[in-house]
């Protein structure tokens, strides 16, 4: 492998794993703090990516979409949580699973009445169209290194906002213990609200992000769930940290699988989470 | 054994009348859709017995299911029938042997991450399968002629007529039922309902928990494989779906929905989950809507699943 190739190869790896992280780290906050199991969690993905297609159409402007995007998902958020997550708190994980997979029948035909079944591509915004020569036939795209860079700004903002901020402190405390958060007087029904609605954002803000690279299809929110929860486990549940490093950690195993051994590559990821469970059942940066 | 509720006693019984004499009155395709439930149902009955028995919430029970169907596939020849007893054989080994090494290494693990090491063991065969071109791809193969069965010369029944395999699926169905319900009647039983309750007293009282579980894991593994053999004979094909996590989940939708731990809840859950799609889809091509919906009030307003609607006498 030459170098150019290589060094495509090590940033589609490291910008797919930070798309992962987006949708991950949602993933992860929901429940580590909530101890919810949100089978849903794909479908925001996927409606994000929709929601890019049609603001883009309605606005003309692809970042002005994305943040109207952002604010109707964060209110999609609001809304789901009053209406249903509230009720699962303290239910079983099995129950929260089961809810959750109807939630996905749902958004699904509910995408499928809005937006039918076609396959639809969003454009790369404009300024970011071209392409930076690495060889006479290779090229990177710069969108794609745009992508990798917002997706990084907001890894940084999450790691202010939960490690610097009262709010973050809240947040890590309502993951270590709900009662004792609770009797402090903290509202802990209002932060429960707010992290879904968070988490929401996020793997609707991944989905919007990756529209122009990926196409937007029925079902695209499936693929990204299961492995999202795999990149949950392996870096330990609850950890934003661990989000990060396994995300990156799949994303590169997934681009080099494909390229090393085409002819097990939908396995090298599964083979790489059994192989770290195994070792470390409780994930990378998982809590003993 | 327990003694069940008079009210679901009594509805089973009448079920398994109603589904006996049901074949001389349904049309074809109602007969067949009813096998198909039964093998639904005898899938999810195996997945109870992790769930909802030993405590195994199993998100990767498609695998057994799976590579059983497929075995069938190749063990039979282009144009002629695979042996009846070879074929099931083969394909309850393989199952059993795949349970088996995934249970060894899947039992180290509990809890959510005991959940997400059998899904990445799923997914993993799935992958196998669908980037296989000798075993067909994301296409899948035909299985063009059924396994027959013949002791000289003489056939007890022909796979290939709809009620000859109705019947079949349901003397299985029922074998499998009883056969499980004298096993969890039986110190075995007593064993690994100890375990779910309480895995740590189990193993002070001396019991060796991995092995019980192991055990549970490939009985529970060969029974997918029946049930996996029997779909592929039934549908005539097989392919990666099969083995998908979309099959697991429904298939847990199904136990959890009929009521876990419960011997006739996931037969009642697998029922209840075909019935309503096949009605939903008549109504519209947007049945998914109406589905997904069920589940979440399901969920929200019958929180023990369909079982508990019979438990009233108990409570009363």
């Amino acid at each position: 492998m030459d170098t150019a190739i290589f060094l495509i190869q090590v940033l589609n790896g490291i910008q797919y794993g930070l798309l992962l992280f987006l949708v991950a780290s949602g993933l992860t906050l929901i429940f580590g703090i909530m101890g919810i199991i949100n089978l849903a969690h794909g479908s925001f993905y996927m409606i994000g990516a929709y929601l890019a297609f049609s603001l883009t159409r309605l606005i003309g402007d692809f970042w002005l979409a994305l943040a109207a995007g952002v604010v109707v998902a964060v209110a999609i958020g609001l809304l789901l949580e009053w209406l249903v997550m509230r009720f699962l708190y303290q239910r079983d994980h099995l129950y929260q699973v089961l809810l959750t997979y109807g939630l996905i029948l749902i958004f699904e035909e509910a995408r499928s009445l809005v937006w039918g079944d076609d396959v639809h591509g969003v454009a790369v915004p404009g300024a970011l169209a071209h392409s930076i020569p690495l060889t006479e036939n290779l090229s990177y795209q710069v969108y794609r290194l745009a992508m990798s860079g917002i997706c990084l700004a907001i890894a940084l903002g999450m790691y202010w906002l939960i490690q610097k901020t009262r709010l973050g402190m809240t947040i890590r405390a309502g993951s270590v213990n709900r009662e004792m958060v609770q009797s402090l007087g903290i509202n802990i029904g209002l932060l429960y609200r707010l992290v879904f609605a968070l988490g929401v954002a996020l793997a609707a803000l991944a989905g919007m992000l990756a529209s122009p690279v990926s196409s937007v299809f029925p079902g695209m929110g499936n693929q990204v769930l299961i492995i999202s929860f795999v990149v949950v486990v392996i870096g330990g549940i609850g950890s934003v940290k661990g989000a990060l490093v396994a995300a990156l950690l799949i994303g590169l195993a997934d681009t080099f699988g494909k390229v090393l051994v085409p002819q097990i590559a939908g396995m090298v990821v599964y083979l790489l989470m059994a192989a770290i469970l195994l070792w470390r059942p409780q994930g990378i940066f998982g809590r003993g | 054994m327990e003694r069940q509720p008079l009210a679901l006693r009594i509805v089973l019984a009448a079920g398994l009348v109603a589904l006996a004499a049901f074949p001389f009155v349904g049309e074809k395709f109602y007969v067949q859709f009813v096998t198909k439930v039964m093998i639904w149902a005898i899938f999810a009955v195996s997945l109870d017995l992790l769930v909802g028995y030993t405590g195994l919430v199993s998100l990767g029970h498609a695998l057994s299911y799976g590579l059983a169907a497929y075995t069938l596939m190749l063990l039979t020849p282009q144009y002629e029938a695979a042996g009846f007893w070879t074929s099931l054989g083969a394909s309850l080994g393989v199952a059993a042997l795949a349970a088996l090494v995934v249970g060894l290494l899947v039992l180290r693990t509990s809890g959510i991450y005991f959940i997400m090491v059998t899904l990445a063991f799923g997914q993993m065969a799935y992958y196998y399968v669908h980037d296989s071109d000798r075993l067909g791809g994301s296409d899948g193969k035909y299985i063009y002629v059924r396994p027959a069965l013949e002791i000289a010369g003489w056939k007890p029944f022909d796979l290939d007529q709809f009620t000859h395999f109705y019947y079949v699926a349901l003397a299985l169905l029922a074998g499998v039922y009883f056969a499980l319900r004298v096993l969890l009647a039986s110190p075995f039983g007593r064993v690994i309902v100890g375990i779910k309750e309480n895995e740590h007293r189990m193993r002070m009282l001396g019991f060796a928990t991995f092995r019980y579980k192991l055990v549970c894991f490939v009985l529970a593994g060969v029974l997918a494989g029946l049930a996996g053999w029997l779909a592929a004979a039934h549908d005539g094909l097989v392919n990666p779906e099969m083995l998908s996590w979309h099959q697991s989940g429904q298939l847990l939708m199904m136990v959890i929905l009929g009521g876990m731990g419960t011997p006739s809840g996931p037969i009642l859950g697998a029922a209840a989950l075909k019935v309503l799609e096949l009605l939903f889809q008549s109504w519209t091509k947007h049945w998914q809507l109406l589905l997904g919906g069920f589940i979440v009030l399901a969920v929200l307003l019958i929180p023990r699943g369909l079982a508990q609607l019979f438990e009233w006498k108990r409570r009363g």
